[in-house]
């Protein structure tokens, strides 16, 4: 069908590109989009629109190659009312320009499912016009102009550099003194101003933090600089100063990077629909879930998410809570049972009557916990380069104090000199440049591995850990891949085989799973052979009468007990053997970690699930481990709470949307993911489960990069010495301020991202 | 030395030329997604257009 479009259109093309291109789709339904025939939900989905043209940027999940980068920008030619289509690769996003007289938003929305590409219209698209992140482009004016004017200073400076400034040229010496004045303002004014706002913010708040010695090394610098100009005594340290700002501004820049395909910032409105669809007065209309009432019955179709809690009160529901719980077997509800927020129908259509509204939900509750209402709990400062600001500011000012005055009854020219000296060349800068350096080379490192980081603190708060929290299903067992585990009257390798010969017969995914189990096994001729769908298998093998399925299947065989209603029950010779149950398999290296982990941590499970595994869960965590079952997700988040209330930070270690609360309160909150491109509920790290044994790897590397930072600040501190011995004697000249800042901020990045790379090597992420 | 003046002044006039370039490309969003055009440029021209 897709082809067909294509051909129409001549775009055949599409084929020729890629070979992977075109992935099989599904049928649309037709009713799907009838949301976005309501003016309000357009308007508030669109980013703009006139008499004409509308301008509206989708989701698009399924952009996946250059094809599909192809096809979807080449659009306009399949409807000529597309007039601009731009596609963002990695953000997998699209911005389409259209005429919306005569294309409806809807069709266009149905335009681009025909060919495999639905949008991706989620709640949180209601609300995305009042908190579009904007990107911040002042950094890049800022490093811009600072770019620019060291540049040109330091050409200007190059005479002084260089000695040549003579007695005959002194006019021309003083046009470029005053050219660098002017260039030097609006590098104060515009670049650097952030400094400024940040320091005194700090003292506002009675808080010395790092910026407080930087914008005081600034200030010095460039008064200093405009007295010398001013009075003709000399060239001032102009190009020290530019260099200085457009060094911190790179390190600003380098420790910015995010990661576009990546949101570390979801919570539930960006995995429910946009829209629901709800049957009033025997006709269906399509809601947005934020107008849904309670009392409102909505319809649920296969595939389709409930959207608040609800109860049955048509069809037959089973749930796949996967997501909300991490547990993959689908949950069977009846009629009149409660069904929650967040499950995903795999049934046929069913019909609820909605308990709750969406934001009162259950699960949604979560978020109103205070948990989630600070921002930014942890705050976006450095505790490190706090502790060391505090040393910094208060060493420089007694310094400088204290060469002023031993210089003053002397000579009050030199005073001046020396203690303006001390603060510019005592300027941290090169501390300020540390941090940014290193843990954004680190950054840069664990997400080349699937291991994405917030934001550059997240390393330093890694660091602090001394407890962990490890979530179960999701986390420490990997739901995609499961193993059968049988308990029951052992089995003899006769019966075994008397199974696998049977199972084989199926393609039910149990008797796969069976089958799989035992193929080592040599297949026997069967004969009789019956299966009824869904239920079970028999057969006569060897004279033998097998038979596995349900506890329906097997029925009534006087021994409850050992009969599962889980399970899969076989019984052989009319003999109850026992069953098998399907279990999620525990992660490669979890032994090994937990071992690794517990020697330097205290651990615990945290659990949702009932305590059935808790002996499988003994062997592989140590005795010190708190194990906690039946566990909701209020009370995961309150078990932080309380560590964090004995002042113990804690990482915790979940996947869910149960897990969401736990993970906001926690110190550093780690989202294992099988998918980094999926949603994540918000947290500090999303690492890629194939990581998951490197998790001790991730611990060490982390303290390690904050040891470098910490020797960094060393060397930055040997030079500060050598260069407070000429400054604190009044004979510190611009040329060797203009050496001795640049040498140290070169050195201290250069030590950073080598020794950073090294650790990565030696912590196998390089 | 007045050629050195005009030199200079000719310099800071280029330089402020490529400022307000840097400007302009960040404005325009080339710098909001550096990953997209590098695809985009292997894309051959559609014969298809000409005729």
């Amino acid at each position: 069908m897709v082809y067909t479009i294509l051909s129409e259109n001549g775009l055949e093309n599409f084929y020729r590109l890629n070979e992977k291109a075109g992935i099989s789709q599904k049928a649309i339904r037709k009713q799907k989009y009838d949301f976005l025939d309501d003016e309000l939900t357009i308007s508030r989905l669109i980013d703009f629109k006139d008499d004409n043209i509308m301008k509206i940027a989708f989701y698009i999940p399924a952009i996946h190659c250059s094809s599909c980068l192809w096809l979807l920008e080449n659009l306009q030619r399949i409807n000529n009312n597309v007039l601009s289509v731009r596609v963002d690769f990695l953000q997998k996003s699209v911005a389409i320009g259209f005429n919306y007289n005569e294309l409806t938003l809807k069709s266009l929305v149905e335009l681009l499912a025909s060919i495999g590409y639905p949008p991706h219209i989620i709640l949180n698209d209601l609300e995305k016009k009042h908190q579009k992140p904007e990107l911040d482009k002042s950094l890049y004016y800022k490093l811009g102009l600072a770019g620019f004017a060291f540049g040109n200073i330091m050409l200007f400076s190059f005479p002084e550099y260089l000695g040549l400034s003579s007695d005959h040229d002194q006019g021309l010496t003083r046009v470029f003194s005053y050219l660098n004045l002017a260039l030097i303002i609006p590098v104060l004014a515009y670049s650097g101003k952030d400094y400024f706002h940040s320091a005194w913010q700090g003292l506002k708040q009675k808080h010395l933090n790092i910026d407080v010695p930087v914008s005081l090394g600034i200030l010095a610098l460039f008064l200093r600089s405009v007295y010398e100009i001013l009075t003709h005594i000399g060239p001032g340290y102009l190009d020290s100063l530019s260099g200085l700002i457009f060094f911190l501004l790179i390190g600003k820049w380098f420790q910015q990077k995010t990661f576009a395909q990546i949101s570390f910032d979801r919570d539930f409105k960006s995995y429910f629909p946009i829209a629901c669809t709800v049957l009033k007065e025997e006709s269906e209309l399509q809601l947005t879930l934020d107008k849904l009432q309670v009392g409102d019955i909505v319809m649920i179709r296969h595939g389709e998410l409930v959207p608040a809690d609800a109860v049955l009160i048509e069809g037959e529901a089973k749930m796949d809570y996967s997501f909300v719980t991490g547990e993959s077997t689908l949950s069977d509800k009846h009629q009149n049972d409660l069904i929650y927020a967040g499950g995903r129908q795999m049934g046929g259509i069913i019909c609820l009557r909605i308990i709750k509204t969406v934001s009162n939900s259950y699960l949604t509750q979560l978020w109103n916990d205070q948990a989630f209402k600070k921002e930014n709990q942890n705050g976006r400062t450095s505790i490190i380069a706090d502790r060391i600001a505090k040393l910094f500011t208060i060493i420089i000012l007694l310094v400088s104090f204290a060469s002023l005055f031993y210089w003053l009854p002397k000579d009050i020219p030199t005073a001046i000199n020396a203690f303006t000296a001390v603060l510019i060349i005592a300027c941290p800068c090169a501390v300020a440049l540390s941090i940014p350096f290193t843990f954004g080379n680190v950054l840069r490192i664990l997400a080349m591995k699937g291991i994405y980081l917030r934001n550059t603190d997240v390393i330093e708060r890694i660091s602090n850990i001394k407890h962990i929290v490890f979530d179960k299903t999701g986390t420490i067992t990997n739901i995609r891949s499961s193993q059968l585990i049988y308990s029951g009257y052992s089995l003899t390798t006769k019966e075994e085989q008397l199974i696998y010969s049977l199972s084989r017969h199926s393609t039910h995914p149990l008797s796969r799973q069976i089958e799989k189990k035992y193929k080592h096994f040599q297949a026997l001729d069967i004969s009789e052979f019956i299966e009824e769908k869904g239920k079970g298998i028999s057969g006569f093998i060897d004279g033998h009468l097998v038979r596995i399925g349900s506890q329906e299947f097997i029925g009534d065989v006087g021994d409850e007990d050992s009969l599962s209603n889980k399970g899969i029950n076989i019984e052989v010779d009319g003999k109850l053997k026992g069953f098998y149950l399907q279990k999620n398999a525990y992660r490669k290296g979890l032994n090994s970690l937990i071992k690794n982990l517990s020697k330097k941590y205290r651990l615990s499970l945290i659990t949702g699930d009932n305590n059935q595994e808790h002996e499988t869960l003994k062997s592989y965590f140590v005795n010190t481990t708190e194990i906690l079952f039946d566990q909701k997700p209020m009370d995961k988040l309150s078990y932080i709470r309380n560590l964090q209330a004995e002042n113990i930070n804690v990482a915790m270690i979940g996947d869910g949307l149960n897990d969401s609360g736990a993970l906001k309160q926690s110190n550093v909150g780690i989202v294992i993911s099988e998918n980094t491109s999926n949603f994540t509920p918000s947290c500090d790290v999303i690492m890629d489960a194939r990581q998951f044994s490197k998790l001790m790897n991730l611990m060490d590397y982390s303290k390690d990069s904050v040891r470098i930072v910490i020797s960094a600040y060393f060397i930055a501190l040997l030079y500060n010495i050598v260069g407070l011995s000429f400054a604190v004697q009044g004979l510190l000249s611009p040329v060797i301020a203009a050496i001795l800042m640049p040498l140290s901020s070169v050195t201290i990045v250069l030590i950073g991202i080598t020794a950073s790379t090294y650790m990565a090597k030696k912590h196998h992420f390089l | 030395m007045s050629i050195i003046l005009l030199l200079i002044s000719i310099s800071l006039i280029v330089a402020i030329g490529f400022l307000i370039a840097f400007i302009w490309a960040v404005k325009s969003g080339q710098y909001e997604d550096d990953y997209t055009p590098s695809i985009r440029v292997l894309f051959d021209d559609d014969p298809l257009d000409k005729d």
